[in-house]
């Protein structure tokens, strides 16, 4: 034996998957297609928010969904229902989605349909606040959402998720009267976490916050072709 | 759990490492890693998930060591270097404000590979 020696390589962890959401990203660039990664806790509303959102948003623009999922297909089934081309990605015991199964389900979008056509790709992430943050998957953006429901104090508990997020999604907000929740706290602790998300308001029941909404999604779309 | 994953990520860049010195001829003693504070990682999770995973591999006699990296903001009013609390909204406790610049914390990384030859 001789004697130890140290390598310096400072090379992050998670490099494997940085290595392989880089390889993705170049992927949704050459095809021109806009993709954005859709995280919350589980029930925030992730699907019921794509449902509304793709019945109109798929009339102005060719969309495709990743539906990550640890066990079910049932929310791919829902969408589906859209005629929209959706790949279901099932993690299995995983709690996120990662480069690898992304770069998977694309394979899989791309037998279904060809992505040169397609505009907006939208990846549900599997719902929990913890691990989606800290794997990248290849997205242009990530929006995470934030039912009221769950309580004003959620972007200190888990800010490494909003800290992360592009724009952050207020949801359920027709529940407000119902409920003992303080909005502008929950608004000051994300503007704590992240100063810089952009923030809306929105509800599946009154459908308020949806122009906004499905204005964002436009215009980074019109931004991102242009660029 | 995302501890398995990014166990999973560290064995596969160690797997990466070891091809390039040529890994029949080398033993791994500790791989050191940098966790920063403002991450989603438990660092004793994170070394009994690898402990675990590399049993009977060519990893099983190596050792992690973790060196925490803190959590430490900017203030944007006044520059003042700060640790963030969520006790108070990660706000610097200089101007009140909100935390904009992140210096370090949010570090994840393979810092160096102590190993011998055989």
């Amino acid at each position: 034996m001789h004697l130890p020696i140290s390598d310096k390589i400072e090379l992050n962890i998670l490099h494997q998957n940085s290595h392989q959401a880089e390889k993705n990203k170049v992927k949704f660039n050459n095809y021109n297609l806009l993709c954005l990664n859709i995280m919350s806790s589980p029930g925030a509303g992730k699907t019921r928010l794509l449902e509304i959102t793709l019945e109109d948003l798929s009339k102005k623009f060719h969309s495709a969904v990743l539906e990550g999922d640890m066990t079910t297909n049932l929310d791919a089934a829902r969408l589906e229902k859209l005629n929209i081309p959706v790949v279901p990605i099932t993690t299995g015991r995983a709690c996120h989605l990662d480069a690898n199964m992304v770069s998977g389900g694309l394979k899989l979008l791309e037998k279904k349909i060809n992505p040169d056509l397609l505009d907006i790709l939208l990846v549900e992430n599997v719902g929990n606040l913890v691990c989606p943050a800290e794997f990248e998957i290849g997205e242009h953006f990530k929006v995470a959402l934030l039912s009221i429901t769950e309580g004003e104090d959620k972007p200190l508990k888990y800010p490494i998720m909003f800290r992360e997020a592009d724009l952050i999604l207020i949801t359920k907000v027709d529940l407000l009267p119902h409920l003992n929740f303080d909005i502008n706290e929950l608004k000051s602790n994300i503007a704590s976490t992240n100063p810089k998300a952009d923030v809306i308001e929105i509800s599946s029941i009154t459908k308020s916050g949806f122009d906004l909404w499905k204005n964002w999604i436009s215009k980074m779309i019109l931004k991102f072709k242009n660029n | 759990m995302h501890e398995v994953d990014m166990t999973k990520c560290l064995i596969l860049s160690m797997e990466e490492w070891a091809e390039k010195k040529n890994k029949k001829k080398i033993v791994v003693e500790k791989i050191n890693l940098k966790i920063g504070e403002f991450t989603c990682v438990e660092p004793i999770s994170l070394i009994n998930t690898f402990n675990a995973a590399v049993l009977g591999s060519w990893l099983d006699s190596s050792e992690i060591t973790i060196e925490t990296i803190p959590f430490e903001g900017k203030c944007s009013k006044c520059n003042r270097l700060y640790f963030p609390k969520k006790e108070n909204g990660y706000k610097s406790p200089c101007c009140n404000f909100n935390l904009e610049e992140i210096i370090s914390g949010r570090e994840l990384k393979i810092a160096s590979i102590d190993f011998k030859e055989k």
